[in-house]
């Protein structure tokens, strides 16, 4: 296991900045989780780690020791590929066995069956063992795909969007397996997705990036609690934290031009005037879109609430975030 | 059954179909059906006219081709010993003795040797050249993969003279080794286009995959791009055997006694008075065996096609 620093790292492809400046260091044993959209420099981020490409500027420091020259089997690292890249000509059992049968690696014939049964159940793939990798469902591959990494023991484990293609119980699940898995052997994970949930279950830390920029580097609940700017407190939270313009609300700080309000910092019985537009009943909650003036937010009430469409509540921010006209946070 | 089926067609369609097929293998095949039943056929029978369909089989065809005899004389008729084997009996029917084999084994020996190592040479090399062509920023990449594609533009006989008195001074004329250098070269544009773009078909990602599981660029390439690679690879190699097997203007210019290949030698089969037909027909089917077995075995790898990847698109 390792810590990993990244210093300075920046990259382009053509005219296409992907990263730029990047500074963090993913501590040993930390469950680091990338956020952000498409095209915000998180595969980029990951690819600079595992070596498949170098950084035009910056430095990469594996337990302080800089990698530059290292080729990505010398840097030890599993990857689980967001396209999986499974070995077509191959049954899924040997694609499993194949970082382990590697001159770097050379494993003992018994260790590796045992290594592969062990993962395989765990992933719920060991009925498919004797497959070909190209006669599996889209899930399926994926499973083998963070399989191939589970059986190794490396440095660091490198994800990239692992349970984009599953459904929605197997996710859950696995969020959990490899969260377990991930402390139990106290590895050193960077993670990438941009599923919130994922993020905030699973995560030690969280890296923001924008535009190839770490914007936030935190815990999630930090982050979640004291974001620096609306992206990022745009990352976390589902619904979305409600961005409404500051003068609407008395409260509002010099300089502030927006502010920000978590459907559950919302209180209900006083305040502003507003307008029920829609009532979503989730079973254990229920969802209240509002109007207010002219803006739309989402608030929280109770599962059992009376309140219908067109009814009138008021209601007072509670911890609002205040942002400028950047969307930086005051 | 249903009747609604589309895709299923009608017993009357389905005889038709057939009925089409075999008319048109029949009209292509014809000449290969002529030549193995010419093989069989007795010199007279050969060259009757009109053709005869049936025919008395004879193996004196094959006899012939591998054995060079003489005429029995007057003078030798009272000393001859009975025949011991069925092929001393049959060129005795046709009044000849045997007296020994004939060139055509190790003629078709120099064939599969020069063929099969030429093709063995040309996927190597084309291969290697192949990948790094798709994998590598080779400078001036357009203009050497043109380079290497302008060598087939011209009939390969073009530069028969130059070729010829090079290998004169490189001591190259009439060996094995000449002639599979030469074919390889020829081949070797080939070789390396067709494989270009079946390696290129193959995502880099599959390398990327290996490099991070533990192997060096060198093993990916091994172990993860040449098994992928296989279907194109079998009928490139096909491909490079058939040129380098049915190659006769740099065979008949470039050897003779040693190294002659079976096609500038089959014409050549002269019987016991006269050009021997079932011998040269025979001759020509024994050479048609090997290229078909090697197409059958790597059959296989072209019908399974492209492998379509555990990559998403």
């Amino acid at each position: 296991m390792a810590e990993v620093s990244l210093r300075n790292i920046s990259k382009s492809f053509g005219n296409q900045v992907a990263l730029q400046n990047v500074d963090m260091t993913v501590p040993d044993g930390s469950f680091v989780v990338l956020l952000g959209p498409t095209g915000a420099g998180k595969t980029t981020t990951l690819r600079m780690v595992s070596g498949l490409d170098k950084p035009d500027s910056g430095q990469i420091l594996i337990n302080g020791q800089d990698v530059a020259n290292q080729s990505p089997a010398q840097r030890n690292m599993a990857m689980v590929f967001q396209q999986y890249s499974l070995y077509p000509h191959l049954s899924v059992r040997h694609n499993l066995e194949f970082p382990l049968k590697s001159p770097m690696l050379r494993t003992p014939a018994d260790e590796i069956t045992r290594k592969v049964a062990e993962v395989a159940e765990v992933l719920q793939i060991s009925h498919k063992l004797d497959n070909k990798a190209t006669e599996l469902s889209g899930g399926e591959m994926q499973r083998v795909s963070i399989g191939r990494a589970l059986v190794r023991n490396p440095q660091i484990y490198l994800m990239d969007e692992p349970l984009s293609s599953l459904d929605a119980k197997l996710r859950s699940d696995l969020r959990i397996e490899l969260k377990r898995i991930q402390a139990s052997l106290g590895a050193t994970m960077l993670y990438v997705t941009h599923d919130q949930i994922e993020a905030m279950t699973m995560a030690t830390h969280v890296g923001v990036l924008d535009s190839g920029r770490v914007v936030q580097f935190a815990p999630p609940r930090e982050i979640y609690e004291n974001p620096v700017s609306i992206y990022a407190a745009s990352r976390l939270g589902s619904p979305k934290i409600n961005i409404l313009p500051a003068d609407l609300f008395p409260t509002a700080p010099q300089g502030a031009s927006q502010i920000g309000l978590r459907p559950e910092h919302i209180r209900i019985g006083q305040g502003q005037e507003t307008r029920v537009v829609r009532v979503e009943h989730l079973g254990d909650q229920t969802r209240l879109h509002l109007k207010l003036g002219n803006a739309d937010l989402i608030t929280l009430t109770d599962a059992h609430t009376t309140l219908a469409k067109g009814d009138t509540l008021s209601i007072a921010p509670l911890a609002p975030l205040y942002f400028d006209a950047n969307g930086d946070r005051i | 059954m249903s009747g609604f089926s589309v895709t299923e067609p009608s017993q009357r369609q389905k005889w038709i179909a057939g009925l089409l097929v075999i008319t048109y293998a029949m009209v292509t095949l014809m000449p290969l059906l002529w030549i193995i039943a010419t093989g069989f056929k007795s010199p007279e029978d050969a060259i009757s006219y009109p053709p005869k369909v049936l025919f008395e089989p004879s193996l004196e065809g094959y006899v012939n081709l591998f054995s060079s005899r003489t005429r029995i004389t007057t003078g030798m008729q009272e000393s001859l010993q009975p025949a011991e084997t069925w092929y001393e009996q049959v060129a005795r029917d046709s009044g000849t003795i045997i007296v020994g084999p004939s060139r055509y084994g190790q003629r078709f020996l120099n064939s599969v040797v020069i063929g099969f190592g030429s093709t063995f040479l040309a996927i190597v090399f084309g291969t290697m050249a192949a990948y790094a062509f798709s994998r590598f920023k080779v400078p001036i990449k357009d203009d050497l993969l043109f380079f290497i594609l302008s060598t087939r533009m011209m009939p390969p006989i073009a530069v028969a003279i130059p070729i010829f008195l090079m290998f004169r001074q490189l001591g190259l004329n009439d060996t094995q080794l000449g002639m599979i250098l030469l074919y390889t070269a020829v081949n070797l544009s080939l070789s390396v286009w067709l494989l270009k773009g079946f390696i290129d078909e193959i995502p880099f990602e599959y390398e990327e995959a290996a490099l991070i599981d533990g192997y060096t660029r060198f093993q990916a390439f091994y172990k993860v791009v040449l098994p992928q690679a296989a279907t194109g690879i079998a009928s490139t190699a096909i491909f490079c055997l058939i040129f380098a097997w049915n190659e006769y203007a740099f065979a008949v210019l470039l050897t003779s006694g040693n190294a002659q290949t079976a096609p500038p030698f089959i014409p050549t089969i002269i019987g016991v008075g006269g050009q021997d037909w079932p011998a040269v027909a025979a001759g020509a089917t024994i050479f048609l065996i090997p290229v078909m077995i090697f197409t059958i075995l790597l059959r296989k790898h072209l019908l399974r096609g492209i492998t379509f990847g555990a990559v998403r698109k």
